[in-house]
């Protein structure tokens, strides 16, 4: 059945796709969280009239994070190989790709955990302040505790975004099934391997968006 | 308790300097329910925010215990803090907790072992009167039961000093009222310095010891509670007295209404110190009048009732003037209304 309809797809290779695709995605998906709240966090903070008010430091933030979103993946790959080689030691397969992937995503990511804090309510910020809460508390019980189901379906949308960059990231030899599609059906004009890759990229974006909605859903107690 | 000394804070903006709060003086003994009440923009939040720092004064001292709130440095701040409990207009609860855990997150904040934190949200729980409800979030819980919610909070880490700011305006009549015995309730129980910040009169009325009225930053008119009340000063408490329904219609009966009726018609004041709240039954008891209740407007305070009321009565001219003598024993004053 399987061969019939994609007769040119090589099973084992596609599966060496599809681990590369989950490999990137996760790895950079982590790094990106990880990056990304700190830097939203940093925004969110020394805004005007937030804790740590600081004018001079949220330019430099903010003005970061706009560059990098600013530069197109494709160009920033481009740009970030020297770096990559120096980090990774090499410029092919599918760690190479993390760097880019993860300086491109988080600070995306970061300006929705900054819109994600700055919708709870400040006078819950109070509150914890009037009970005598640390800096630290009201950062990780009150700002990031009250704001999960936002810092889950803004990762969603992050995760989603990524899985597009992996794909691009395939042109440049890093794996995956972009990198499958580019090259047997590109390359090789087998209109059944694109078809394919395809379907399977539609469907690991579905089943990420479900997985999402529920867990920020479960999450949110409005 | 508290003493207030020369407390000015001024907003700069680019426009302006404001001047929210302007030269405070104030002492607030312990254990008693202290009322602000001014209108909107008087500075009675800037003002409660002041006392544990949420806003920076720009002059003045504040003394809690003993202690100079304004010289603390941020560890001793957090500290004093955790000694003063303080409940919003709009709760401020967190959405993400249940009642529980709300309640235990000052406790948390104050680094109480989990155990004895357990003990101690039941007990307040109980307190409160939410039992049955420490699962639940938030938004499954009314306005009334939030605010519950919200004093039970306030009170975890055992606080001297509750501070209200405006804690029952975002309630109807009935649950502010609900939440107003609570907190008498609490007041008398824990021995717990109430400071309530309102812009209603009856809130004041109902359960403040003494009141401070406010207007642009400064205090125009503070003392005993009933005492304001029956002899305001200022403009603005007059303004304040008469939110109390009206009371102006009722200060007087009109003179159609004096002319048609029969028999005497008095007027009895109220000045809040007569306890006797029976005085018009035992009137009607001991002496041989018929009493008809023409209108008023009484209201009921901590410490009494305040406010007049007109009554007709009917009886031969000896009974009247006994029940006349009998009220006035009670030392209600009792006015016989001219005819006109
Ligand atoms: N953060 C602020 N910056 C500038 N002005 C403020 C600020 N907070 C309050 N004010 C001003 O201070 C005055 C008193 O405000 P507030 O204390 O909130 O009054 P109230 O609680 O009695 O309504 C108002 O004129 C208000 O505009
Ligand atoms: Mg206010």
């Amino acid at each position: 059945m399987f061969e019939k309809w994609f007769p040119n797809v090589d099973i084992a290779d596609l599966n060496t796709a599809i681990y590369e695709t989950f490999y990137m995605t996760i790895l950079s998906l982590i790094g990106t969280f990880i990056i990304g709240i700190i830097l939203g966090l940093l925004l969110y903070l020394t805004s005007k009239g937030k804790l740590w008010e600081n004018k001079v430091v949220y330019g430099i933030v903010a003005a970061v994070v706009n560059v990098f979103r600013a530069i197109p993946f494709i160009i920033l790959i481009v740009l970030l190989l020297p770096f990559t080689d120096f980090l990774m030691g090499t410029i092919r397969g599918p760690s190479a790709a993390l760097p880019a992937l993860i300086i491109g995503s988080a600070p995306f990511y970061a300006r929705l955990v900054e819109i994600a804090l700055k919708e709870v309510d400040h006078g819950v910020v109070e509150a914890a302040k009037a009970m005598g809460a640390k800096n630290s508390t009201i950062m990780v019980k009150v700002l990031l505790r009250e704001s999960t189901p936002a810092l889950v379906s803004g990762l969603t949308v992050t995760a989603i975004a990524l899985i597009g960059s992996t794909a691009v990231a395939g042109v440049i030899g890093a794996g995956g099934l972009g990198d499958f599609a580019y090259f047997y059906g590109f390359q090789r004009r087998q209109t059944d391997v694109v078809i394919l890759c395809t379907v399977l990229i539609i469907i690991l974006v579905f089943v990420i968006q479900f997985i999402g909605d529920f867990i920020s859903n479960k999450l949110d107690k409005r | 308790m508290i003493t207030i000394k020369n407390l000015s804070k001024t907003y700069r903006t680019k426009k302006q300097n404001i001047t929210a709060v302007d030269q405070l003086n104030m002492t607030i003994e312990s254990g008693e329910i202290f009322g602000v009440i001014g209108y909107s923009g008087a500075g009675k939040s800037t003002f409660v925010r002041l006392l544990n720092r949420l806003e920076e004064p720009t002059a003045g001292e504040i003394i809690i215990d003993g202690k100079d709130i304004v010289k603390q440095r941020k560890n001793e701040l957090r500290l004093a803090r955790q000694e003063i409990g303080m409940v919003f207009q709009h709760f401020n609860l967190l959405w993400s907790r249940t009642v529980h855990q709300n309640i235990a997150f000052p406790l948390e904040i104050a680094g109480v072992p989990k155990k004895e934190r357990k003990a101690k949200v039941d007990h307040l729980i109980e307190l409160v009167g939410l039992k049955g409800r420490e699962s639940a979030y938030p938004s499954q819980l009314s306005g009334g039961q939030k605010q519950r919610v919200g004093i039970a909070r306030a009170l975890a880490n055992d606080p001297k000093v509750l501070l209200c700011d405006e804690a029952t305006s975002a309630l109807d009549p009935e649950t502010t009222d609900s939440i107003l015995d609570l907190l008498v309730d609490i007041n008398k129980r824990l021995g717990l310095t109430i400071i309530l910040i309102t812009h209603e009169m009856n809130v004041i009325s109902k359960i403040c010891h003494r009141v401070a009225v406010m207007d642009t930053g400064k205090v125009v008119e503070e003392g005993d509670a009933v005492h304001v009340f029956q002899n305001p000063q200022q403009a603005v408490t007059k303004r304040f007295v008469q939110q109390l329904d009206g009371s102006e219609k009722y200060e007087s009966l009109s003179s159609a209404v004096l002319n048609e009726g029969t028999g005497t018609i008095i007027k009895l004041s109220f000045s809040g110190e007569n306890v006797n709240q029976t005085i018009v039954s035992q009137t009607a008891k001991q002496c041989d009048v018929d009493i008809n209740i023409m209108q008023g407007n009484v209201l009921q305070t901590h410490s009494g009732a305040v406010g007049s009321l007109f009554l007709q009565l009917v009886g031969s001219e000896t009974e009247v003037e006994k029940a006349l003598n009998f009220i006035r024993s009670a030392n209600v004053k009792a006015e016989v209304q001219e005819l006109v």
